[in-house]
């Protein structure tokens, strides 16, 4: 507890490193697998390339993606963007199946109307598509940020920033105190992010609720 | 207006939905197209607004050939309500019914008006207006569907087995709802369903269709009951057409006979007498057996129906004479009192006069 109390300025420096890492690349990569879920939506053809092509993605060892990135980007070996690109790439590759598979999931009944409405198709995705998939979009987000906050502590095994550094110098320097901190506050951030999520959630979809209470309504 | 002119939708499997459908639905008429599944009735509806395109033949709404322009701007012109309602869950009643108009690009506090007014039109409570599809019934979403769709007035309205999905009674109201919308808008409506019944009640022209996208007859409902074209509508139009046919046949010059009626608490004399209240309103029937007594309120048998003397039909008629627990069918006016009896033998005297009638135009 007193070398708590007495690095908390390097603790605060780690834990902003650490949100920073791993959900900067949560909104990139949801930025890009909206528009690639769509396509896959889309096609027959489409889904079966993308899906496939984001289960290889997500295969690729998180340490040889640190390793090999720089080679690829031009970057230096420790550039924080090294870091931002793997962890996006896995966001990608987890969330493009869930959002095809969300939007897949909205009834056609649904879908039918809006365009017999007189929607156009982008103005449907964006307005009717998009929103009605959002439950099953969150679900994926949750997965996809508790991974990353995880795999960011990866990265500090090679020499990245964050909260797993408390781990790799707590063990070279065998601080306990430094590597039970470290660990604790990685769940905390974990779970206060998968909170702040499920809450979103819920803000952006009221009417998942409003089926839950007592049918007022008078019979017609 | 909407014409069909040699409409052939041939999907790509092969199968021909609709076979060179030739028809024209009436500018202001309610038009019903019924038939059996895989006949072609929705794909017929489905292709006015381009959910479905026709392979060759022309469509044509009000003039305008609707392969012409773009499909979404021809859709925002053609109200749609469709089975189930449809309705988005993420969006509230009132937000769903301002959908086209924000399509159209009004504002929103325009639009949003035009709904509350069009909650008013179908006869839900403004409060619901903040409410979500999931906490209504199902009739009610239905209104909201039928509202949907006339929210930027548009001249024509389709609607695809719109009450199909809501319990018997519900149904009911909501046909008589929108007879009652109709009067007051004048749309014109193109009606899909598989119930005979509603297409006779709802339709001014009913087209049947059979399967293979067939056109088998295309009429009045009158005409469709009295003189089915072929085996098939006679088939389809189903049992006691006859009966049913009669309500269609107008009552003009059906005589109103005496009817021996008395008041309430009154004394009656033996035999069957008619209870009335003091403003010569039907309460229910007294029989007094072979020595007469009081009609008074706890020993009333029920009547049967009522015959509204000034509009009713032959077959409210005859129903009325044939529920009656005396034989003599209650005639009313307008204003709800008594005004005669009727006999079921006038009604078939009547109706063999009109039959005549028929025969020499």
């Amino acid at each position: 507890m007193t070398w708590v109390l007495g690095n908390l300025p390097l603790i605060g420096d780690l834990l902003v490193q650490h949100i920073v890492f791993s959900l900067v690349p949560v909104v990139i990569g949801l930025v890009l697998a909206i528009p690639l879920g769509w396509l896959a939506d889309r096609t027959r053809a489409g889904r079966t390339i993308v899906i496939n092509l984001s289960g290889l993605l997500y295969t690729i060892p998180s340490l040889a993606l640190f390793v090999f990135l720089p080679a690829i980007l031009g970057t230096s070996i420790l550039d924080p963007i090294n870091v931002i690109v793997a962890l996006s790439v896995y966001t990608v590759a987890l969330l493009v199946r869930t959002i095809a598979d969300a939007l897949s999931a909205v009834p056609d009944l649904v879908v039918n109307s809006a365009t017999a409405m007189g929607f156009t198709p982008a103005r449907r995705f964006v307005g009717v598509d998009l929103p009605l998939a959002i439950p099953v979009i969150v679900a994926g987000l949750r997965v996809a940020a508790v991974s990353s906050i995880s795999l960011v502590t990866v990265g500090s095994t090679v020499g990245f920033g964050g909260l797993g550094r408390m781990f790799t110098d707590g063990f070279q320097r065998v601080i306990t105190a430094e590597i039970i901190a470290g660990i604790v506050l990685v769940l905390v951030l974990a779970l206060v992010v998968d909170t702040l999520l499920v809450q979103g959630g819920k803000a952006l979809t009221p009417w998942e609720r409003a089926g839950e209470t007592v049918r007022r309504g008078v019979e017609a | 207006m909407i014409e069909f002119r040699d409409v052939t939708k041939r999907f790509p499997d092969g199968t021909v939905a609709v076979d060179a459908l030739n028809l024209t639905a009436e500018t202001g008429r309610i038009t019903v197209f019924v038939g059996p599944s895989g006949c072609g009735k929705t794909t017929s509806l489905r292709m006015v607004n381009r959910m479905i395109e026709p392979s060759s033949g022309v469509i044509e709404v009000d003039g305008q050939d609707i392969m012409a322009g773009d499909p979404a701007e021809l859709r925002r012109g053609i109200g749609y309500v469709i089975q189930a309602a449809g309705l988005f869950p993420h969006r509230t009643i009132r937000d769903n019914i301002a959908t086209v108009p924000m399509l159209l690009g009004w504002n929103k506090k325009q639009a949003r008006e035009r709904a509350m007014e069009l909650m008013e039109t179908v006869g839900l409570a403004p409060e619901m207006g903040s409410r979500y599809p999931a906490q209504l019934s199902g009739g009610q979403q239905q209104r909201v569907g039928v509202a949907r769709a006339l929210a930027a007035d548009p001249p024509v309205l389709l609607m695809d087995e719109p009450f199909s999905a809501v319990d018997p009674v519900v149904r009911e109201n909501l046909q008589d709802e929108l007879l009652r919308l109709q009067s007051e808008l004048g749309k014109t409506i193109v009606f899909v369903t598989h119930d005979i019944d509603e297409a006779i009640k709802l339709g001014d022209r009913v087209a049947v269709f059979r399967t293979g996208g067939h056109l088998a007859q295309y009429d009045e409902p009158g005409v469709l009951l009295a003189r089915p074209a072929d085996d098939f509508v006679d088939n389809f139009v189903g049992r006691d057409r006859g009966y049913r046919g009669l309500g269609f046949v107008s009552s003009s010059g059906l005589p109103v006979g005496e009817l021996r009626t008395v008041e309430v608490g009154g004394s009656a004399p033996e035999g069957w007498s008619l209870v009335v209240d003091r403003e010569r309103r039907p309460l229910g029937w007294h029989h007094g057996g072979t020595a007469g007594g009081t009609a008074g309120e706890e020993n009333l048998v029920p009547g049967g129906s009522l015959y509204d003397a000034g509009s009713g039909s032959l077959r409210s008629a005859l129903d009325a004479a044939l529920s009656s627990p005396s034989g003599q069918g209650v005639a009313v006016a307008a204003d709800g009192r008594v005004s005669g009896s009727i006999s079921a033998d006038d009604v078939l005297a009547a109706l063999a006069v009109a039959r005549r009638d028929d025969a020499a135009a």
